[in-house]
């Protein structure tokens, strides 16, 4: 039915742009990781120093290691709130089911910057929370290690994701037939067993792309750090982010990138393998 | 869901978990709202005075109005490319076999799961590369390419749902493949091009991450925000946050509405990241 | 659980214990304001195969349902073995279902799948692999023990939930209208070894299904449903003989339906007139297609009704010819056995005992 011009036509026009805006970008960021900094500039000579820094200077594998807790505290609190959130929608809302997910959606879509910028003003030594624990006289004095802290990032982060992780859980969650669980029922399994034996199960693809979500996205988040974290919150798209700032050092920067990019493309692969494993279509 | 299971053991628990929850969701921002009408400013509890001074002084506030304009202009040049650019690869995706289409496939989807320091930071490489400036122009480059993926997935849903018979009846009567495009596939396609367009309109206006490194002297609204913010917190940001909010809640609600009609909730899967 | 006892002598032992296994006593449910069951009671006994026949919306499903466990009822009792049915959830009633899309578990093997109640209440896992064994052996699936469910086909599917149900020794088996899926051929396989299993299993069926050959073919009794109410509960001869009412008369078999008018003992329906013993006044006479013979064909009783009828329409059907008759402006269908091709007017007749009085 569709000639060869008509997909040729259509082919054409993304496939360049693909090409021309994305691969070659990425294939640049690849170039520049080899290129080094010399008195200011940029040149074109071909080394492999940049990842030697990376493995040699124990500075860039702490924060690594640092993003990467924060970033699996960040998936486990969000699937905490995002599975019992997902499961009560699905399960348990009868007509209200479509509100509570508009409900749900709204905060996901809002500008991260916005929820960002409010954990910024609830957390502060002079901010709402700590002004009304003062008024209900739990505390004297303002508390400070709320903000500029590990703890604001994940915080904030959990905030952001919890909507993130909820979507493809629900979507999962609703794809169960309901003819299963009573199936289940009839079968002499009562409710948490149902739950633990047919429903979890049947929602891994869904939990598995929601952990992948929150955990990719935490892990090259900068602005977080930049707004509620500290000194002693600094995640490693920060330190590229100053590399391509005030610290001039492209070459670097591109190379901790392409090591961000191989570790997310990796987790990708691994999950989507995961992910077929555990569908049962 | 039978009533006799869900009458029988309707969680309290779960619902009170729920409920809390949804309040972590909400609360920060009906915070923020809250102390936008504050006089003595933000922080402390409870707020005191209510007032509109603040959005007295947002009004006024030349600069801001000037970062929405860009803003404005650089969401609609994004979402114009992405929906052409993404119709045509979900076109492709849907229709043609070629080499390559796998990953093709997923390199569309790309920028959708990526961080946007690396997508903002590889494509200002290749701005710099081909000698481009950076301005709104990049910026716009930059969302455009970026939000393609949300185009795609989208329009792809929508090209699924579709009879394909309809093509092929409209072919049969004697319409040219061009037309069979403009008069079937296209109408068709109708809710699920808005739905997309509100999407990428609302991503666009709230993007910060690729737009970070691609910004030149003019601000988007987003980078406008994030400068102040490097000065000083003031209840006026609350007050634009405020009216950020608003909008894109109606904007969201009124693309949920489209996307129901559409394609129905099985879709809903195909979207990975907002 | 000491000796490890088959499916079938457990059953055996429950059936010679008592008569009515279910009682259903004056059950009613109510869908906000739609009623889709009226008081309806029913009683099933110990190693039955009785259906429940109805269109839908008759209320077939929902009476099912309610036994299983997954509806409550809005008014009335179900009893089991003397012990009340409707206080206890599904996962505690010593009932299993076939359901209508056979509902197995994907993410389970057909062994899991089938071993599921017997692990979720907690059997010995050194007993489970045999029983499993054992019910996967009578629906002749043991081969496929290790497959998901994804791979079987349709048939292959609905045994295997059927061992899943039978697995657990149920009291009470209830089949949601199991073989609805199936093409025609399949589907009478299916009945065939249904209908021998639970011979062999001894343990009680109840069936649902709308399709009425289905029900004849496979119960020891019927019960006819319609919109929320039953038309009436017996054995397939008795309700193909004896309708109790036109409706019942009409769904099961096809039948011709007279409007008679009896005085002094002769009913008469236009020309026909034959001996009745119904009270003087309007009555309803239910007569098969089968009950009308073409004259040459005997030897007829001495009050056969003799008429002479136009032939309008005839269908051959392989062993049998399907007539349309015409006769004094009414329409009568007939069934004889094959005989070539008839035009124009034919003589005909029918014994008064076949003319069967129904209520409206």
């Amino acid at each position: 039915m569709y000639t060869r011009a008509y997909k040729r036509i259509i082919s054409a026009p993304p496939l360049l742009w693909v090409g021309i805006f994305l691969l070659l970008p990425y294939a640049l960021m690849f170039a520049h990781s080899f290129w080094i900094v010399r008195d200011g500039m940029i040149a074109h000579e071909w080394n492999l120093q940049n990842y030697a820094k990376l493995f040699q200077n124990p500075v860039y594998l702490d924060v690594l290691f640092r993003t990467m807790r924060i970033a699996a505290s960040v998936t486990m609190l969000s699937l905490l709130l995002g599975y019992p959130l997902a499961y009560y929608t699905s399960f348990h809302a009868g007509v209200r089911k479509d509100l509570l997910y508009q409900l749900v959606i709204v905060p996901l879509w809002v500008s991260y910057l916005v929820r960002g910028y409010a954990w910024k003003t609830i957390l502060g030594s002079e901010g709402v929370f700590n002004g009304f624990l003062q008024y209900i006289h739990v505390t004297k004095e303002p508390v400070s290690f709320f903000l500029y802290s590990p703890f604001a990032v994940v915080l904030m982060l959990t905030h952001i994701y919890t909507p993130f992780v909820f979507l493809p859980l629900y979507a999962s969650l609703e794809h169960i037939p309901r003819n299963l669980v009573e199936a289940s029922h009839d079968l002499g399994a009562g409710s948490s067993a149902t739950f633990l034996r047919v429903i979890l199960p049947l929602s891994l693809p869904g939990l598995i792309a929601g952990a992948t979500f929150a955990f990719v996205l935490t892990l090259g988040d900068f602005l977080a750090p930049l707004l509620v974290g500290g000194p002693s919150s600094i995640m490693i798209a920060n330190i590229v982010q100053s590399l391509f700032g005030t610290a001039y050092d492209w070459p670097l920067g591109a190379a901790i990138s392409v090591c961000i990019l191989l570790l997310t493309i990796s987790l990708l692969f691994l999950t989507e393998r995961l992910e077929k494993g555990c569908s049962f279509r | 869901m039978s009533r006799a299971l869900q009458n029988a053991r309707r969680s309290p628990l779960l619902g009170i978990y729920a409920l809390l929850v949804f309040a972590f969701l909400y609360l920060p921002i009906v915070i923020l709202i809250l102390y936008s009408f504050n006089r003595d400013g933000v922080g402390g509890f409870p707020p005191k005075q209510l007032t509109l001074a603040w959005y007295r002084l947002l009004f006024r506030d030349s600069a801001i109005w000037d970062s929405v304009l860009n803003s404005l202009l650089v969401a609609a040049g994004a979402v114009i490319l992405s929906l052409t650019l993404g119709l045509l690869a979900a076109l492709a995706l849907d229709r043609a076999s070629f080499p390559g289409k796998s990953i093709f496939r997923r390199l569309v989807l790309l920028p959708l799961i990526l961080p946007g320091i690396i997508t903002g930071l590889s494509l200002l490489m290749f701005a710099v590369f081909s000698g481009l400036q950076l301005s709104l122009a990049t910026v716009f480059l930059g969302h455009g390419t970026a939000l393609i993926s949300v185009a795609t997935t989208e329009l792809f849903a929508g090209l699924q749902k579709m009879d394909r018979a309809q093509e092929e009846a409209s072919l049969d009567l004697g319409a040219t493949p061009w037309q069979t495009f403009w008069r079937v596939t296209l109408p068709n396609l109708k809710l699920s091009l808005i739905a997309a367009g509100l999407l990428i309109f609302t991503l666009s206006m709230d993007e910060i991450a690729v737009t970070f490194f691609l910004i030149g002297r003019d601000n988007t609204l987003p980078l406008e925000i994030w400068a102040r913010l490097r000065r000083g917190i003031t209840p006026e940001i609350n007050a634009i946050s405020t009216l950020i909010f608003a909008v894109s809640v109606v904007l969201i609600l009124i693309w949920y509405q489209i996307r129901t009609r559409t394609t129905g909730k099985d879709a809903q899967e195909l979207l990975e990241r907002p | 659980m000491t000796q490890p006892v088959s499916i079938a002598e457990h059953a055996a032992a429950s059936a010679a214990s008592g008569n009515a296994l279910l009682e259903v006593r004056n059950v009613a449910k109510r869908f906000g304001a739609r009623e889709v069951l009226k008081q309806i009671s029913l009683e099933i006994a110990s190693g039955e195969f009785l259906t429940l026949l109805g269109e839908s919306g008759s209320g077939k499903t929902t009476l099912l349902r309610l036994i299983a466990g997954f509806e409550q009822p809005s008014s009335g009792e179900i009893w089991m073995s003397g012990e009340r049915l409707d206080a206890l959830p599904p996962y505690k009633r010593r009932v299993n279902t076939v359901f209508q899309n056979y509902a197995l578990f994907p993410h389970l093997t057909v062994q899991e799948n089938v071993g599921y109640g017997l692990q979720v209440s907690g059997v010995a896992n050194s007993e489970i692999p045999s029983r499993v064994n054992e019910a996967l052996q009578m629906v002749k699936m043991q081969e496929f023990a290790a497959s998901r469910p994804a791979k079987l086909s349709g048939g292959q599917q609905q045994r295997v939930a059927l061992a899943r149900a039978l697995v657990n020794r149920p009291k009470l088996l209830l089949l949601d209208e199991p073989l609805s899926a199936l093409d025609a051929n399949l589907r009478k396989q299916m009945q065939g070894e249904l209908k021998s299993l639970q011979r062999e299993l001894g343990i009680t069926f109840l069936f649902v299904t709308h399709d009425q050959d289905e029900a004849m073919a496979l119960s020891d009794r019927i019960a006819l449903l319609k919109d929320g109410g039953l038309e009436q509960v017996a054995s397939p001869r008795e309700i193909y003989a004896h309708p109790a009412n036109s409706y019942t008369a009409e769904f099961i078999g096809q039948t011709n339906l007279l409007r008679a008018e009896v005085r002094n003992g002769v009913a008469a329906c236009g020309p026909l007139k034959w001996s009745a013993t119904q009270p003087p006044g309007a009555a309803l006479f239910s007569l098969r297609p089968e009950s009308i013979h073409l004259s040459p064909d005997g030897p007829a009783p001495t009050d056969a009704v003799h008429f002479r009828a136009v032939v309008r329409q005839q269908i051959f059907s392989g062993s049998s010819e399907h007539l349309e008759l015409e006769l004094a402006g009414q329409s009568l269908r007939a069934r004889i056995p094959a005989r070539g091709p008839l035009s124009g007017e034919q003589e005909f007749w029918f014994s008064p005992a076949d003319a069967v009085a129904v209520r409206e």
